[in-house]
């Protein structure tokens, strides 16, 4: 193996490992913390697959923003940051079934699928800023633009939701 | 490298995230599994790339796009969460049951707030603001 077989590896054992303790821990805002590790291993992975300013979209939109995201709204939903008994429904056991089911389902797919098959990293295209840009703008412009529409919908979308609650009816006002 | 590493990778992501959809009773909980299986995807598109040596970059271009659409899905799944919390008092995904929104489901919930002290997270109210949603 070589070394950037190796890195990725190391990598994907810590996204798998910490993707596991974001699913089982009983602190919500641990959970959340691993969920970086998680993240910031992917970014990792992206770099070893010539994705450079992917990576960095990463670390910049998921361990940046999204998290932030996830953890003020556990504040403000006044998680307990102590350690919890029951944070996972009475149905733990068929969901740990079905996604066990789902890994063997999809590990069996992808090693019948692709077994065998190299990825040649030696000559391939770096995604770096400049490449993804021209690829973006020159190919892509028309679902770019659509995107920055959807962007502002969820934008608007998120305010009106979260306008305090103004009362139907009159009954228990807040 | 094998193309197997990157693809196992995510196949194992996304099952972990599965399990958290189903598992956990948090909602942000449940948001959390829902980023992890869209990473998961985007692993598998990034390394496509890579294999496939795509001039025009489809797949790193397509997990940016995926990485825009987890941040507006993530803004307004969180806004739902906090506007259920507003008018529950709590965001256990088992105790949610009722989607309507009538007036006697909200008695019935306003029957079962009597235990549970809340107090809404947003601001006062204007009192000239009429009209509803």
């Amino acid at each position: 193996m070589s070394a950037v077989e190796v890195l990725f590896v190391l990598l994907g054992v810590v996204a798998v490992g910490s993707a596991l303790l974001v699913v089982t821990t009983g602190r919500l805002v641990h959970s959340a913390l691993w969920l970086v590790v998680t993240l910031g291993a992917l970014a990792g992975c992206y770099l070893l697959l010539a994705a450079e300013f992917v990576a960095w979209v990463q670390v910049l939109i998921y361990v940046g923003a999204v998290v932030v995201l996830l953890l003020f709204a556990l504040m403000l939903t006044r998680a307990p940051t102590g350690p919890q008994l029951g944070e996972t429904t009475g149905n733990r056991a068929l969901a740990a079934v079905v996604a066990a089911a789902v890994a063997i389902v999809l590990v069996t797919t992808v090693v019948a699928g692709f077994g065998g098959v190299r990825i040649s990293l030696d000559d391939a295209l770096l995604g770096s800023a400049g490449s993804t840009g021209e690829a973006i703008f020159r190919f892509w412009v028309l679902p770019f633009e659509v995107l920055s529409v959807l962007l502002l919908a969820a934008l608007v979308g998120a305010i009106a939701l979260s306008r305090p609650v103004r009362h139907r009816s009159g009954g228990e006002g807040d | 490298m094998p193309l197997l590493f990157p693809l196992v990778l995510s196949a194992l992501l996304f099952a972990i995230g599965t399990y958290a959809v189903l598992a956990r009773r948090n909602a942000v909980l449940v948001l959390m599994g829902v980023e992890l299986m869209l990473n998961a995807v985007n692993l598998n598109l990034v390394a496509f790339d890579a294999y496939l040596r795509d001039v025009v970059h489809s797949g790193q271009v397509l997990t940016l796009f995926v990485i825009a659409v987890a941040a507006a899905e993530i803004g307004l799944g969180l806004a739902i969460v906090l506007a259920v919390f507003r008018s529950y008092g709590h965001i256990d995904a088992d105790r949610l049951r009722a989607l309507a929104d009538s007036d006697a489901v909200d008695e019935q919930i306003a029957a079962e707030q009597t235990v549970g002290t809340e107090e809404t997270a947003g601001g006062p109210v204007p009192a000239d603001a009429a009209g509803g949603r």
